[in-house]
Protein backbone atom coordinates (compact mmCIF):
# COMPACT_ATOMS: atom_id res chain seq x y z
CA UNK A 1 0.00 0.00 0.00
CA UNK A 2 1.32 3.45 -0.87
CA UNK A 3 -0.03 4.93 2.34
CA UNK A 4 2.19 2.66 4.39
CA UNK A 5 5.13 3.70 2.24
CA UNK A 6 4.68 7.42 2.76
CA UNK A 7 3.42 7.19 6.33
CA UNK A 8 5.55 4.33 7.62
CA UNK A 9 4.66 2.38 10.73
CA UNK A 10 8.14 2.79 12.21
CA UNK A 11 7.12 6.39 13.06
CA UNK A 12 4.97 4.83 15.79
CA UNK A 13 7.71 2.79 17.41
CA UNK A 14 8.97 5.36 19.92
CA UNK A 15 5.53 6.20 21.20
CA UNK A 16 4.38 2.60 21.31
CA UNK A 17 7.49 1.49 23.17
CA UNK A 18 7.06 4.16 25.84
CA UNK A 19 3.32 3.83 26.13
CA UNK A 20 2.95 0.07 26.03
CA UNK A 21 5.89 -0.78 28.29
CA UNK A 22 5.50 1.94 30.90
CA UNK A 23 1.77 2.60 30.86
CA UNK A 24 -0.33 -0.22 29.49
CA UNK A 25 1.79 -3.15 30.63
CA UNK A 26 1.84 -2.17 34.34
CA UNK A 27 -1.92 -1.76 34.24
CA UNK A 28 -2.44 -5.24 32.83
CA UNK A 29 0.29 -6.87 34.94
CA UNK A 30 -1.27 -5.20 37.95
CA UNK A 31 -4.56 -6.99 37.34
CA UNK A 32 -2.63 -10.25 37.26
CA UNK A 33 -0.85 -9.44 40.53
CA UNK A 34 -4.15 -8.62 42.23
CA UNK A 35 -4.87 -12.38 42.31
CA UNK A 36 -1.69 -13.10 44.25
CA UNK A 37 -0.24 -12.73 47.75
CA UNK A 38 2.59 -10.41 46.61
CA UNK A 39 4.32 -8.52 49.45
CA UNK A 40 7.63 -6.77 50.00
CA UNK A 41 8.65 -9.37 52.56
CA UNK A 42 8.89 -12.38 50.31
CA UNK A 43 10.62 -12.91 46.99
CA UNK A 44 8.03 -15.46 46.00
CA UNK A 45 4.66 -14.51 44.61
CA UNK A 46 1.87 -17.07 44.86
CA UNK A 47 -1.41 -17.28 43.04
CA UNK A 48 -4.21 -17.26 45.61
CA UNK A 49 -5.82 -20.37 44.12
CA UNK A 50 -9.09 -20.63 42.26
CA UNK A 51 -11.17 -20.75 45.44
CA UNK A 52 -9.65 -17.58 46.84
CA UNK A 53 -8.59 -15.66 43.75
CA UNK A 54 -10.94 -12.75 44.42
CA UNK A 55 -9.98 -12.45 48.09
CA UNK A 56 -8.21 -9.12 47.61
CA UNK A 57 -11.23 -7.69 45.84
CA UNK A 58 -13.59 -8.97 48.51
CA UNK A 59 -11.38 -7.28 51.09
CA UNK A 60 -11.33 -4.01 49.10
CA UNK A 61 -15.11 -3.83 49.10
CA UNK A 62 -15.81 -5.26 52.58
CA UNK A 63 -13.07 -3.85 54.81
CA UNK A 64 -14.38 -0.59 56.27
CA UNK A 65 -11.00 1.10 55.81
CA UNK A 66 -10.69 0.39 52.10
CA UNK A 67 -14.34 1.03 51.54
CA UNK A 68 -13.81 4.40 53.20
CA UNK A 69 -11.12 5.23 50.62
CA UNK A 70 -13.58 4.50 47.84
CA UNK A 71 -16.28 6.57 49.52
CA UNK A 72 -13.97 9.53 50.06
CA UNK A 73 -12.73 9.39 46.49
CA UNK A 74 -16.28 9.45 45.15
CA UNK A 75 -17.30 12.28 47.51
CA UNK A 76 -14.25 14.30 46.49
CA UNK A 77 -15.03 13.74 42.82
CA UNK A 78 -18.69 14.66 43.17
CA UNK A 79 -18.15 17.83 45.22
CA UNK A 80 -15.17 19.23 43.32
CA UNK A 81 -16.80 18.50 39.95
CA UNK A 82 -19.99 20.33 40.83
CA UNK A 83 -18.34 23.30 42.52
CA UNK A 84 -15.57 23.75 39.95
CA UNK A 85 -18.12 23.66 37.14
CA UNK A 86 -20.37 26.13 38.91
CA UNK A 87 -17.69 28.56 40.02
CA UNK A 88 -15.71 28.17 36.80
CA UNK A 89 -18.78 29.02 34.76
CA UNK A 90 -19.65 32.02 36.95
CA UNK A 91 -16.11 33.38 36.64
CA UNK A 92 -16.11 32.79 32.89
CA UNK A 93 -19.36 34.71 32.50
CA UNK A 94 -17.95 37.56 34.57
CA UNK A 95 -14.69 37.67 32.63
CA UNK A 96 -16.35 37.78 29.22
CA UNK A 97 -18.20 40.95 30.18
CA UNK A 98 -16.96 44.50 29.78
CA UNK A 99 -14.28 44.28 32.43
CA UNK A 100 -11.16 46.39 32.14
CA UNK A 101 -7.81 44.54 32.19
CA UNK A 102 -9.62 41.37 31.22
CA UNK A 103 -6.46 39.44 30.44
CA UNK A 104 -4.90 40.46 33.72
CA UNK A 105 -7.83 39.03 35.68
CA UNK A 106 -7.90 35.86 33.61
CA UNK A 107 -4.17 35.34 34.13
CA UNK A 108 -4.41 35.91 37.88
CA UNK A 109 -7.26 33.44 38.28
CA UNK A 110 -5.35 30.84 36.29
CA UNK A 111 -2.04 31.11 38.16
CA UNK A 112 -2.94 28.64 40.97
CA UNK A 113 -3.43 25.99 38.29
CA UNK A 114 0.19 26.21 37.11
CA UNK A 115 1.67 25.78 40.57
CA UNK A 116 2.58 22.36 41.87
CA UNK A 117 -0.08 20.84 44.11
CA UNK A 118 2.66 20.11 46.61
CA UNK A 119 3.46 23.81 46.86
CA UNK A 120 -0.18 24.82 47.05
CA UNK A 121 -0.53 22.27 49.85
CA UNK A 122 2.30 23.85 51.81
CA UNK A 123 0.91 27.35 51.32
CA UNK A 124 -2.47 26.32 52.69
CA UNK A 125 -0.95 24.39 55.57
CA UNK A 126 0.23 27.79 56.73
CA UNK A 127 -3.01 29.65 55.97
CA UNK A 128 -5.18 27.01 57.63
CA UNK A 129 -2.97 26.70 60.72
CA UNK A 130 -5.40 27.01 63.65
CA UNK A 131 -3.14 29.20 65.82
CA UNK A 132 -1.19 31.54 63.52
CA UNK A 133 -2.81 30.93 60.14
CA UNK A 134 -4.04 33.82 58.04
CA UNK A 135 -7.59 32.48 57.84
CA UNK A 136 -8.19 32.15 61.56
CA UNK A 137 -6.47 35.45 62.39
CA UNK A 138 -8.65 37.19 59.79
CA UNK A 139 -11.77 35.53 61.23
CA UNK A 140 -10.68 36.70 64.68
CA UNK A 141 -10.76 40.33 63.53
CA UNK A 142 -14.43 39.84 62.71
CA UNK A 143 -15.02 38.12 66.04
CA UNK A 144 -15.53 34.68 64.54
CA UNK A 145 -13.88 31.74 66.24
CA UNK A 146 -11.66 29.83 63.82
CA UNK A 147 -11.75 26.11 63.23
CA UNK A 148 -9.10 23.39 63.20
CA UNK A 149 -9.31 23.22 59.44
CA UNK A 150 -6.97 20.32 58.76
CA UNK A 151 -6.95 18.42 62.05
CA UNK A 152 -10.63 18.16 62.92
CA UNK A 153 -11.77 14.89 61.27
CA UNK A 154 -15.21 16.34 60.58
CA UNK A 155 -14.01 19.24 58.46
CA UNK A 156 -10.54 18.24 57.25
CA UNK A 157 -11.81 16.64 54.06
CA UNK A 158 -13.92 19.69 53.25
CA UNK A 159 -10.87 21.90 53.70
CA UNK A 160 -8.92 19.70 51.30
CA UNK A 161 -11.71 19.95 48.76
CA UNK A 162 -11.84 23.72 49.25
CA UNK A 163 -8.14 24.14 48.53
CA UNK A 164 -8.41 21.87 45.52
CA UNK A 165 -11.25 23.99 44.18
CA UNK A 166 -9.16 27.15 44.69
CA UNK A 167 -6.38 25.59 42.63
CA UNK A 168 -8.49 24.04 39.90
CA UNK A 169 -11.27 26.48 39.13
CA UNK A 170 -9.15 28.82 37.01
CA UNK A 171 -8.46 25.97 34.64
CA UNK A 172 -12.15 25.16 34.26
CA UNK A 173 -12.90 28.87 33.89
CA UNK A 174 -10.44 29.14 31.00
CA UNK A 175 -12.20 26.33 29.14
CA UNK A 176 -15.59 27.94 29.74
CA UNK A 177 -14.27 31.29 28.49
CA UNK A 178 -13.26 29.64 25.23
CA UNK A 179 -16.72 28.06 25.07
CA UNK A 180 -18.52 31.35 25.65
CA UNK A 181 -16.39 33.22 23.14
CA UNK A 182 -17.28 30.66 20.48
CA UNK A 183 -20.99 31.48 20.79
CA UNK A 184 -22.02 33.75 17.95
CA UNK A 185 -22.87 37.29 19.22
CA UNK A 186 -25.85 37.45 16.86
CA UNK A 187 -27.87 35.31 19.30
CA UNK A 188 -27.37 37.88 22.04
CA UNK A 189 -28.13 40.77 19.70
CA UNK A 190 -31.41 39.16 18.68
CA UNK A 191 -32.29 38.47 22.31
CA UNK A 192 -31.55 42.06 23.29
CA UNK A 193 -33.83 43.36 20.55
CA UNK A 194 -36.56 41.14 22.00
CA UNK A 195 -35.87 42.70 25.39
CA UNK A 196 -34.42 39.66 27.15
CA UNK A 197 -32.76 40.37 30.51
CA UNK A 198 -29.19 39.30 31.28
CA UNK A 199 -30.41 36.31 33.27
CA UNK A 200 -32.80 35.29 30.51
CA UNK A 201 -29.99 35.48 27.96
CA UNK A 202 -27.84 33.32 30.19
CA UNK A 203 -30.59 30.73 30.65
CA UNK A 204 -31.74 30.61 27.06
CA UNK A 205 -28.50 31.10 25.11
CA UNK A 206 -25.29 30.72 27.13
CA UNK A 207 -26.25 27.65 29.12
CA UNK A 208 -27.64 25.49 26.30
CA UNK A 209 -24.80 26.48 23.96
CA UNK A 210 -22.27 25.46 26.59
CA UNK A 211 -23.52 21.89 26.98
CA UNK A 212 -20.68 20.37 24.91
CA UNK A 213 -18.11 22.40 26.85
CA UNK A 214 -19.68 21.33 30.10
CA UNK A 215 -19.48 17.68 29.05
CA UNK A 216 -15.76 18.08 28.58
CA UNK A 217 -15.17 19.97 31.85
CA UNK A 218 -17.24 17.43 33.74
CA UNK A 219 -15.34 14.49 32.34
CA UNK A 220 -12.05 16.26 33.09
CA UNK A 221 -13.07 16.97 36.66
CA UNK A 222 -14.26 13.42 37.19
CA UNK A 223 -11.02 11.94 35.85
CA UNK A 224 -9.00 14.32 37.98
CA UNK A 225 -11.10 13.69 41.08
CA UNK A 226 -10.90 9.92 40.90
CA UNK A 227 -7.13 10.04 40.46
CA UNK A 228 -6.47 12.71 43.08
CA UNK A 229 -3.32 12.23 45.11
CA UNK A 230 -1.17 15.37 45.22
CA UNK A 231 -3.45 17.68 47.11
CA UNK A 232 -4.44 15.17 49.78
CA UNK A 233 -0.87 13.99 50.25
CA UNK A 234 0.42 17.54 50.64
CA UNK A 235 -2.29 18.81 52.99
CA UNK A 236 -3.17 15.94 55.32
CA UNK A 237 -1.59 12.76 53.95
CA UNK A 238 -4.89 11.02 54.57
CA UNK A 239 -5.17 12.07 58.21
CA UNK A 240 -6.38 12.63 60.81
CA UNK A 241 -6.86 8.87 61.09
CA UNK A 242 -8.24 7.89 57.70
CA UNK A 243 -10.60 10.87 57.52
CA UNK A 244 -9.19 12.25 54.27
CA UNK A 245 -7.75 9.08 52.77
CA UNK A 246 -8.56 8.66 49.08
CA UNK A 247 -7.75 5.70 46.86
CA UNK A 248 -4.41 6.95 45.59
CA UNK A 249 -3.03 8.00 48.96
CA UNK A 250 -4.28 4.64 50.26
CA UNK A 251 -2.42 2.83 47.49
CA UNK A 252 0.73 4.75 48.35
CA UNK A 253 0.41 3.64 51.97
CA UNK A 254 -0.09 0.02 50.95
CA UNK A 255 3.07 0.41 48.89
CA UNK A 256 4.88 1.86 51.91
CA UNK A 257 3.76 -1.03 54.12
CA UNK A 258 4.87 -3.49 51.46
CA UNK A 259 1.36 -4.85 50.90
CA UNK A 260 1.82 -4.88 47.15
CA UNK A 261 -1.03 -7.24 46.26
CA UNK A 262 -3.59 -5.08 48.06
CA UNK A 263 -2.21 -1.92 46.51
CA UNK A 264 -2.33 -3.35 43.04
CA UNK A 265 -5.90 -4.58 43.64
CA UNK A 266 -7.05 -1.06 44.52
CA UNK A 267 -5.21 0.22 41.43
CA UNK A 268 -6.88 -2.38 39.24
CA UNK A 269 -10.34 -1.42 40.42
CA UNK A 270 -9.53 2.12 39.30
CA UNK A 271 -8.01 0.88 36.06
CA UNK A 272 -11.16 -0.88 34.92
CA UNK A 273 -13.41 1.92 36.13
CA UNK A 274 -11.35 4.62 34.42
CA UNK A 275 -11.05 2.69 31.18
CA UNK A 276 -14.84 2.81 30.97
CA UNK A 277 -14.88 6.53 31.71
CA UNK A 278 -12.13 7.06 29.16
CA UNK A 279 -14.28 5.37 26.59
CA UNK A 280 -17.05 7.91 27.21
CA UNK A 281 -14.56 10.76 27.21
CA UNK A 282 -13.38 9.85 23.74
CA UNK A 283 -16.97 9.50 22.55
CA UNK A 284 -17.82 12.93 23.98
CA UNK A 285 -14.81 14.53 22.32
CA UNK A 286 -15.49 12.92 18.97
CA UNK A 287 -18.97 14.37 19.07
CA UNK A 288 -17.46 17.82 19.59
CA UNK A 289 -15.18 17.28 16.63
CA UNK A 290 -18.14 16.50 14.39
CA UNK A 291 -19.92 19.65 15.51
CA UNK A 292 -16.95 21.79 14.55
CA UNK B 1 -30.80 53.26 30.96
CA UNK B 2 -27.34 54.72 30.42
CA UNK B 3 -26.89 55.23 34.17
CA UNK B 4 -27.91 51.66 34.87
CA UNK B 5 -25.47 50.38 32.28
CA UNK B 6 -22.64 52.43 33.75
CA UNK B 7 -23.43 51.20 37.26
CA UNK B 8 -23.45 47.65 35.98
CA UNK B 9 -20.10 48.15 34.35
CA UNK B 10 -18.59 49.53 37.57
CA UNK B 11 -20.17 46.62 39.42
CA UNK B 12 -18.53 43.90 37.31
CA UNK B 13 -15.18 45.64 37.52
CA UNK B 14 -15.34 45.89 41.30
CA UNK B 15 -16.37 42.24 41.46
CA UNK B 16 -13.52 41.16 39.19
CA UNK B 17 -10.95 43.05 41.27
CA UNK B 18 -12.34 41.70 44.54
CA UNK B 19 -12.15 38.13 43.29
CA UNK B 20 -8.69 38.53 41.78
CA UNK B 21 -7.31 40.05 44.97
CA UNK B 22 -8.96 37.43 47.14
CA UNK B 23 -7.63 34.58 45.04
CA UNK B 24 -4.12 35.94 44.77
CA UNK B 25 -3.81 36.63 48.52
CA UNK B 26 -2.27 33.23 49.38
CA UNK B 27 0.47 33.81 46.83
CA UNK B 28 1.11 37.39 47.99
CA UNK B 29 1.33 36.05 51.53
CA UNK B 30 4.16 33.72 50.54
CA UNK B 31 6.00 36.43 48.66
CA UNK B 32 5.80 38.91 51.56
CA UNK B 33 6.89 36.40 54.15
CA UNK B 34 9.85 35.22 52.10
CA UNK B 35 11.46 38.63 52.81
CA UNK B 36 10.88 38.63 56.57
CA UNK B 37 13.00 37.55 59.52
CA UNK B 38 12.13 34.24 61.15
CA UNK B 39 10.48 36.01 64.05
CA UNK B 40 8.32 38.22 61.86
CA UNK B 41 7.28 35.29 59.65
CA UNK B 42 6.17 33.20 62.64
CA UNK B 43 2.88 35.08 62.47
CA UNK B 44 2.45 34.52 58.70
CA UNK B 45 0.50 37.73 58.33
CA UNK B 46 0.16 40.07 55.37
CA UNK B 47 2.07 42.80 57.25
CA UNK B 48 5.01 44.05 55.20
CA UNK B 49 8.53 43.18 56.39
CA UNK B 50 10.37 45.88 58.36
CA UNK B 51 13.61 45.22 56.49
CA UNK B 52 13.93 43.13 53.31
CA UNK B 53 15.79 39.96 54.26
CA UNK B 54 17.38 39.06 50.96
CA UNK B 55 19.73 36.62 52.66
CA UNK B 56 16.76 34.27 53.16
CA UNK B 57 17.16 33.28 49.55
CA UNK B 58 20.88 32.70 49.92
CA UNK B 59 20.30 30.56 53.00
CA UNK B 60 17.69 28.49 51.22
CA UNK B 61 19.83 27.92 48.15
CA UNK B 62 22.63 26.61 50.36
CA UNK B 63 20.67 24.62 52.92
CA UNK B 64 17.96 23.38 50.58
CA UNK B 65 20.54 22.31 47.96
CA UNK B 66 18.54 24.22 45.39
CA UNK B 67 21.40 24.21 42.89
CA UNK B 68 21.46 20.44 42.52
CA UNK B 69 17.70 20.01 42.63
CA UNK B 70 17.22 22.80 40.08
CA UNK B 71 19.55 21.00 37.70
CA UNK B 72 17.69 17.72 38.36
CA UNK B 73 14.33 19.30 37.56
CA UNK B 74 15.78 20.97 34.50
CA UNK B 75 17.29 17.68 33.26
CA UNK B 76 14.06 15.74 33.73
CA UNK B 77 11.92 18.45 32.16
CA UNK B 78 14.11 19.22 29.15
CA UNK B 79 14.82 15.63 28.17
CA UNK B 80 11.26 14.39 28.65
CA UNK B 81 9.98 17.38 26.67
CA UNK B 82 12.32 16.64 23.77
CA UNK B 83 11.72 12.89 23.80
CA UNK B 84 7.96 13.04 24.22
CA UNK B 85 7.45 15.81 21.66
CA UNK B 86 9.48 13.98 19.03
CA UNK B 87 7.89 10.56 19.50
CA UNK B 88 4.37 11.93 19.91
CA UNK B 89 4.64 14.15 16.84
CA UNK B 90 5.91 11.33 14.63
CA UNK B 91 3.22 8.95 15.86
CA UNK B 92 0.42 11.51 15.65
CA UNK B 93 1.45 12.43 12.10
CA UNK B 94 1.25 8.85 10.83
CA UNK B 95 -1.88 8.03 12.82
CA UNK B 96 -3.64 11.09 11.48
CA UNK B 97 -2.56 10.63 7.84
CA UNK B 98 -2.90 6.88 7.49
CA UNK B 99 -6.19 6.00 9.12
CA UNK B 100 -6.05 2.27 8.54
CA UNK B 101 -8.03 0.00 10.81
CA UNK B 102 -4.95 -0.99 12.83
CA UNK B 103 -3.89 2.64 13.24
CA UNK B 104 -7.35 3.65 14.41
CA UNK B 105 -7.17 1.03 17.16
CA UNK B 106 -3.68 2.18 18.15
CA UNK B 107 -4.87 5.79 18.35
CA UNK B 108 -7.88 4.82 20.43
CA UNK B 109 -5.72 2.86 22.88
CA UNK B 110 -3.25 5.71 23.25
CA UNK B 111 -5.92 8.34 23.79
CA UNK B 112 -7.64 6.08 26.31
CA UNK B 113 -4.53 6.63 28.41
CA UNK B 114 -5.70 10.17 29.15
CA UNK B 115 -8.19 8.71 31.58
CA UNK B 116 -6.45 5.58 32.76
CA UNK B 117 -4.57 5.61 36.03
CA UNK B 118 -1.04 4.31 36.44
CA UNK B 119 -0.55 1.19 38.51
CA UNK B 120 2.55 2.40 40.36
CA UNK B 121 3.20 -0.86 42.15
CA UNK B 122 3.21 -3.00 39.02
CA UNK B 123 5.18 -0.24 37.29
CA UNK B 124 7.85 -0.63 39.97
CA UNK B 125 8.15 -4.30 38.95
CA UNK B 126 8.49 -3.37 35.28
CA UNK B 127 11.14 -0.77 36.08
CA UNK B 128 13.09 -3.19 38.24
CA UNK B 129 13.05 -5.71 35.43
CA UNK B 130 14.31 -3.10 32.96
CA UNK B 131 16.83 -1.88 35.54
CA UNK B 132 15.74 1.75 35.23
CA UNK B 133 14.40 2.19 38.75
CA UNK B 134 16.15 4.81 40.89
CA UNK B 135 17.86 6.18 37.78
CA UNK B 136 17.53 9.51 36.01
CA UNK B 137 16.91 7.87 32.66
CA UNK B 138 14.01 5.90 34.16
CA UNK B 139 12.27 9.03 35.41
CA UNK B 140 12.76 10.79 32.08
CA UNK B 141 11.27 7.83 30.18
CA UNK B 142 8.37 7.72 32.62
CA UNK B 143 7.59 11.40 32.24
CA UNK B 144 7.67 11.01 28.48
CA UNK B 145 5.37 7.98 28.71
CA UNK B 146 2.70 9.47 30.97
CA UNK B 147 2.33 12.56 28.80
CA UNK B 148 2.19 10.68 25.53
CA UNK B 149 -1.62 10.24 25.39
CA UNK B 150 -2.46 13.93 25.68
CA UNK B 151 0.34 15.05 23.39
CA UNK B 152 -0.58 12.55 20.67
CA UNK B 153 -4.19 13.67 20.99
CA UNK B 154 -3.31 17.36 20.60
CA UNK B 155 -0.92 16.96 17.67
CA UNK B 156 -3.22 14.47 15.92
CA UNK B 157 -6.06 16.95 15.72
CA UNK B 158 -3.70 19.69 14.53
CA UNK B 159 -2.19 17.55 11.77
CA UNK B 160 -5.74 16.83 10.60
CA UNK B 161 -6.14 20.50 9.72
CA UNK B 162 -3.08 20.57 7.42
CA UNK B 163 -4.20 19.86 3.83
CA UNK B 164 -2.94 16.58 2.40
CA UNK B 165 -2.10 18.23 -0.94
CA UNK B 166 1.06 19.51 0.70
CA UNK B 167 2.21 15.96 1.37
CA UNK B 168 1.38 14.87 -2.15
CA UNK B 169 3.35 17.71 -3.69
CA UNK B 170 6.34 16.86 -1.52
CA UNK B 171 6.11 13.17 -2.34
CA UNK B 172 6.00 13.91 -6.05
CA UNK B 173 9.13 16.01 -5.58
CA UNK B 174 10.78 12.90 -4.18
CA UNK B 175 10.66 13.53 -0.43
CA UNK B 176 11.30 10.52 1.78
CA UNK B 177 8.95 10.06 4.77
CA UNK B 178 11.56 11.50 7.14
CA UNK B 179 12.20 14.49 4.87
CA UNK B 180 8.47 15.03 4.49
CA UNK B 181 8.00 14.99 8.24
CA UNK B 182 10.96 17.05 9.37
CA UNK B 183 11.23 19.66 6.62
CA UNK B 184 7.59 20.07 5.55
CA UNK B 185 5.26 18.99 8.35
CA UNK B 186 7.21 20.09 11.44
CA UNK B 187 7.37 23.76 10.38
CA UNK B 188 3.63 23.70 9.68
CA UNK B 189 2.67 22.23 13.05
CA UNK B 190 5.07 24.43 15.02
CA UNK B 191 2.31 26.14 17.07
CA UNK B 192 0.98 22.87 18.46
CA UNK B 193 4.52 21.63 19.07
CA UNK B 194 5.24 24.71 21.17
CA UNK B 195 2.01 24.14 23.11
CA UNK B 196 2.96 20.54 23.74
CA UNK B 197 6.44 21.51 24.86
CA UNK B 198 5.24 24.19 27.26
CA UNK B 199 2.61 21.94 28.82
CA UNK B 200 4.95 18.97 29.11
CA UNK B 201 7.56 21.18 30.73
CA UNK B 202 5.13 22.58 33.29
CA UNK B 203 3.67 19.18 34.13
CA UNK B 204 7.07 17.59 34.55
CA UNK B 205 8.35 20.45 36.69
CA UNK B 206 5.34 20.31 39.02
CA UNK B 207 5.03 16.55 39.28
CA UNK B 208 6.42 14.77 42.31
CA UNK B 209 4.62 11.44 42.59
CA UNK B 210 6.97 9.54 40.27
CA UNK B 211 10.13 10.60 42.13
CA UNK B 212 8.33 9.80 45.38
CA UNK B 213 7.84 6.24 44.21
CA UNK B 214 10.86 5.66 42.04
CA UNK B 215 13.75 7.87 43.17
CA UNK B 216 14.95 6.74 46.56
CA UNK B 217 18.12 8.82 46.79
CA UNK B 218 17.60 12.49 47.59
CA UNK B 219 20.48 13.65 45.37
CA UNK B 220 18.27 12.83 42.35
CA UNK B 221 15.18 14.61 43.66
CA UNK B 222 13.57 17.38 41.65
CA UNK B 223 12.88 20.80 43.18
CA UNK B 224 9.27 20.13 44.19
CA UNK B 225 10.15 17.10 46.26
CA UNK B 226 13.16 18.87 47.77
CA UNK B 227 11.06 21.84 48.84
CA UNK B 228 8.65 19.50 50.59
CA UNK B 229 11.52 17.82 52.37
CA UNK B 230 12.89 21.23 53.35
CA UNK B 231 9.48 22.12 54.74
CA UNK B 232 9.61 19.01 56.91
CA UNK B 233 12.94 20.07 58.39
CA UNK B 234 12.42 23.82 58.72
CA UNK B 235 8.69 24.05 59.36
CA UNK B 236 9.36 26.56 62.16
CA UNK B 237 11.20 28.94 59.83
CA UNK B 238 8.37 30.04 57.59
CA UNK B 239 10.49 32.82 56.08
CA UNK B 240 12.86 30.18 54.69
CA UNK B 241 10.06 27.87 53.58
CA UNK B 242 8.43 30.79 51.76
CA UNK B 243 11.70 31.74 50.09
CA UNK B 244 12.11 28.15 48.96
CA UNK B 245 8.55 28.10 47.60
CA UNK B 246 9.17 31.34 45.71
CA UNK B 247 12.35 30.04 44.10
CA UNK B 248 10.78 26.71 43.17
CA UNK B 249 7.72 28.32 41.62
CA UNK B 250 9.62 31.02 39.78
CA UNK B 251 10.54 28.92 36.71
CA UNK B 252 6.95 27.76 36.38
CA UNK B 253 5.56 31.28 36.60
CA UNK B 254 8.09 32.55 34.04
CA UNK B 255 7.28 29.76 31.58
CA UNK B 256 3.58 30.34 32.18
CA UNK B 257 3.81 34.07 31.50
CA UNK B 258 5.92 33.54 28.38
CA UNK B 259 3.84 30.67 27.05
CA UNK B 260 0.39 31.74 28.23
CA UNK B 261 -0.96 32.00 24.71
CA UNK B 262 0.17 28.47 23.87
CA UNK B 263 -1.09 27.00 27.13
CA UNK B 264 -4.56 28.40 26.67
CA UNK B 265 -4.77 27.30 23.05
CA UNK B 266 -3.60 23.81 24.00
CA UNK B 267 -6.08 23.44 26.80
CA UNK B 268 -9.00 24.66 24.85
CA UNK B 269 -8.16 22.87 21.59
CA UNK B 270 -9.24 19.57 23.02
CA UNK B 271 -10.24 21.05 26.34
CA UNK B 272 -8.48 18.12 27.87
CA UNK B 273 -5.58 17.77 30.24
CA UNK B 274 -3.24 14.79 30.48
Amino acid sequence: MTKNRHYPTYFLFGTLLLYVVLYLLPGILGIGYSFTDWTAYSDEVHFLGYDHMFDNYVKAFSDAKYFGYLGNTLLFTLVTTIVKNGVGLALAVLLTKQVKLLNFHRAVLYIPAVLSALIVGMIFKSILNPAQGLLNSTLKIFGVKGLKWLTDPKIAFWSVMGVDIWKGMGYIMTIFIAGILSISPTYYEAAQIDGASGWQQFRAITLPMLVPTMTVTTVLNVIYGLRVFDMVYALTNGGPGFATEVLYTGIYKEFGFGRYAMGTTLSSIMFVFMALIGFFLIRAMNRNEVEE
Amino acid sequence: MAVKKRLQRIGVNVLAWTLSLLLITPLVLILINSFKTGQEAAQMSLRLPSVLQLENFKTVIERGKLGVTFLNSLTYSVFSVLLCTLTSAMAAFVLSRNRSKANKIVYFLIVLGMAMPINFIALMKVMQTLDIINKRIGIILLYAAIQTPFNVFLIYSFVGKIPKDIDEAAIIDGCSPLQLFFSIIVPLIKPVLVTVMVLTFLNTWNEYILPLYFLGSSDKWPMTLAVYNFFGMYYRDWNLVCADIVLTSLPVIVVYLLGQKYIVSGMTAGAVKG
